[in-house]
């Protein structure tokens, strides 16, 4: 057998998919819960949408589809052998994670600010529906904050990769798999905009 | 021979081949075989300790009332040896260690996929090992919730369970990491010639529990999760105080936990179906059936939870549900038990050391899977429930089944890593008592069950006495049966009569290769001409 070491390109994104399968069930548990109890606490999750910010929530969507466009974007251009454009769309990538996180920041503290969070007596005081729904609202965008902070971090040390030659034209399957990554995070949240947001 | 022999003899081998030895050319090694080995050590480790923690409970219900130990003690002795059991043990045992050894050379591959990811998941074991071990012994102490961690004790209980779920969420990731692996590897790295309806039955096992790891796992995880939520932040998903269904909880764990339930066994119905036509001398009977049934079985299994939940308030219609898709589980289960019997048949059967536990396996996993029968109808189910009966039925299906079969693997693979056998003798002596302890021990416990004893019950009825005293005794010539076996097979594998490339006369690939395997597995890429049950072939790729 011979010990040259050749990259099964096919097999590295198969087992990507493969994890990108276990995350959307990770997040299928609280769509699931969310599933149960809309349909035990229609009016309280009704009420509960209608406090959340739907400028905050279309400007972040917008900003991710912006992110995904430009990291597929980088997946095309890395194929080109454009090393430069690759690491500036990699840095826009990066930089509309920033920008997402920040919105989160303010929407979160805003409505921490205004007593809504996990246990406050707020919400133990107005109807338990309510709280549910905060309850998976804040669970389902904390777990999507800190996938957003993961694929940044993996599209950054990517990025180091490509700047070092590493990642390159000829063999650029890290860049995508980091780009199908980059992708899920975006589709994750393309779900959680109208659950929460639009819906009700 | 000579005791001063070295654990690794045989030069040109896995084990000395590159040159390098020490501890970091192990836990940094990236060759399938040597990860195989770390899982397989560590996680016998695990195995004893929480043997161990069984033994103490069982010496606890010697006897009514107290005995050994206080109700708090006994609250954390089950849970601990639960979970360890279950997380630490017998979901990581198959696919780690034996689905490394063997899988990649099966296949006629040099190694998994993706050989560093294989690493990553046997230290994200030990660090979630780590984090459980840490979670014993600092803040409120070991958990008293049971491996389930029920709410809402488990929101509400002071022992330190949020720590020891973290523990097991980082042990799902690293099983996670293995299923994606082991899929990758099975799709893409097959040699020429190794055709699907080529593929050894232990290869298709491996397959559907790969599976059954990635899409059923991170439920596991989001469960967990969501139990430190309850007790950090007070969410209060699963608290009715706060407009929270207990019973969500329940679902979410076992739409993890029962198919983890096959995870346990259908790489052990793999190792069985390798070892009886290996000891019958004869090609599988049903091929293809045992193959598709290890796929049906994933799936039926995926859709039978609600069969823990009888007693818990879900509607009737649900019940009737689950019942009836748990009794579609047993079909294909059952083509499996028909087709090794129908292997035997008219077969030249040797009575080896691993033919024993495999033959024990078809008698111990019907009982556990007839039993659970018993527990598939709801209208059974709500007497027995939660009663000694449960727990009997478990054993038999995880400990007769899995257990067995995994002890049967080690007697039929191991020589090839060590390049050294076992004493037979011992090793059938050892079989006796482990097949004999086994059944007194957790026979003993379906009756009681039967009769009305609870499970977790720290004390008991007079009248439940001399059953459970028996079964503490059974548990005793477990022990010295456990302790004759791994003796004698260490012992074996050190200084033991060495192997040639086949002692059994399997015609699968890896008793193509030399005992102990080099670490490239083999000398130039195999051309797959066979099947893997044509002993005609036996030795030839």
């Amino acid at each position: 057998m011979s010990h040259s070491e050749h990259k099964d390109y096919a097999g590295a994104k198969l087992g990507m998919w493969l994890f990108l399968f276990t995350e959307i069930i990770l997040f299928g548990g609280l769509f699931i819960l969310y599933a149960v109890y809309l349909h035990r606490y229609p009016r309280e999750f009704s009420s509960g949408g209608h406090e959340l910010n739907v400028i905050y929530g279309a400007t972040n969507t917008m900003v991710l589809l912006t992110s995904s466009l430009m990291v597929a974007m980088a997946v095309t251009a890395i194929q080109g052998g454009r090393k430069l454009l690759t690491l500036r769309l990699l840095v826009g990538t990066i930089l509309c994670a920033a920008i997402f996180m920040g919105i989160k920041y303010v929407e979160w503290s805003a409505k921490i600010h205004h007593g809504i969070y996990p246990g406050s007596a707020k919400l133990a005081a107005g109807p338990p529906g309510e709280s549910i729904f905060f309850g998976l609202y804040y669970l389902s965008t904390g777990l999507h904050g800190l996938h957003v902070l993961i694929g940044g971090s993996v599209l950054a040390w990517i990025g180091v990769k490509v700047r070092r030659g590493v990642v390159t034209g000829d063999d650029f399957v890290l860049l995508e798999n980091g780009a199908l990554y980059w992708h899920l995070v975006d589709l994750i949240w393309i779900f959680i905009f109208p659950l929460y947001y639009l819906m009700l | 021979m000579n005791p001063s022999d070295n654990l690794h003899p045989a030069s040109g081998s896995f084990w000395n081949d590159t040159g390098k030895s020490g501890i970091s050319s192990w836990i940094f090694s990236t060759d399938h075989k040597r990860i195989g080995l770390l899982y397989f050590w560590s996680v016998l480790s695990f195995f004893l300790v929480a043997v161990v923690l069984g033994l103490l409970l069982r010496i606890e219900l010697m006897a009514p009332g107290r005995t050994i130990m206080g109700p708090e003690t006994y609250n954390a002795l089950f849970t601990v040896h639960g979970a360890v059991m279950v997380f630490l043990f017998i979901i990581p045992g198959f696919p780690g260690a034996f689905g490394n050894l063997v899988m990649p050379i099966q296949i006629g591959a040099r190694d998994v996929s993706f050989p560093r990811l294989n690493l990553f998941s046997w230290w994200l074991y030990m660090i979630g090992a780590a984090v459980i071990i840490i979670a014993l012994f600092t803040g409120g102490g070991p958990p008293d919730t049971g491996w389930t961690f029920y709410v809402p004790f488990s929101a509400r209980t002071g022992t330190n369970v949020s720590v020891a779920v973290f523990g097991v969420f980082i042990v799902g990731f690293s099983s996670i990491v293995t299923g994606v692996n082991f899929v990758t590897t099975i799709h893409r790295l097959r040699a020429p010639g190794m055709s699907w309806d080529r593929l050894p039955l232990f290869v298709w096992s491996l397959y559907a529990t790969a599976w059954v790891q990635i899409l059923a796992t991170p439920i596991l995880g989001i469960t967990l999760v969501l139990i430190i939520a309850e007790r950090v932040l007070g969410v209060g998903l699963f608290d009715p105080m706060k407009g929270g269904d207990p019973v969500m909880y329940q679902h979410l764990f076992w739409i993890y936990s029962h198919p983890a339930v096959y995870i346990m066994i259908l790489p052990a119905m793999g190792v069985i179906s390798e070892i009886i036509p290996v000891f019958s001398r004869k090609p599988v009977f049903g091929y293809k059936m045992i193959a598709f049934s290890s796929i049906a079985i994933a799936a039926a299994g995926s859709l039978v939870w609600g069969h823990h939940m009888f007693t818990s308030g879900i509607s009737d219609r649900a019940i009737l549900i689950f019942s009836f898709l748990t009794f579609v589980v047993a079909i294909p289960s059952a083509i499996k038990v028909f087709n090794w019997v129908s292997t035997l048949y008219r077969g030249s059967i040797s009575l080896e050391a691993p033919m024993l536990y495999a033959l024990s396996f078809i008698l111990l996993f019907s009982i556990g899977g007839l039993t659970g029968l018993i527990l598939g109808a709801a209208a059974t189910d709500i007497h027995v429930h939660d009663t000694h009966f449960v727990v009997g039925h478990f054993h038999y299906v995880i400990f007769g089944g899995s257990g067995f079969a995994l002890f049967g693997a080690m007697h039929y693979w191991l020589p090839k890593f060590y390049g050294r056998k076992y004493a037979e003798k011992p090793a059938l002596i050892a079989w006796a008592l482990l097949f004999v302890g086994f059944n007194i021990t957790y026979f003993s416990m379906m009756v009681l069950g039967m009769k009305g004893m609870p499970r977790r019950y720290y004390d008991y009825l007079p009248e439940f006495a001399p059953l459970n005293l028996v079964s503490t005794m059974g548990s005793w010539i477990l022990a010295v049966g456990l302790v004759l076996m791994l003796v004698n097979l260490i012992r074996g594998l050190r200084s033991g009569e060495p192997v040639g490339n086949n002692p059994w006369g399997g015609a699968t690939l890896e008793w193509t290769i030399p005992s102990p395997p080099p670490t490239e597995n083999f000398s130039e890429e195999p051309v797959v001409t066979h099947g893997p049950y044509d002993f005609s072939k036996a030795g030839k790729p």
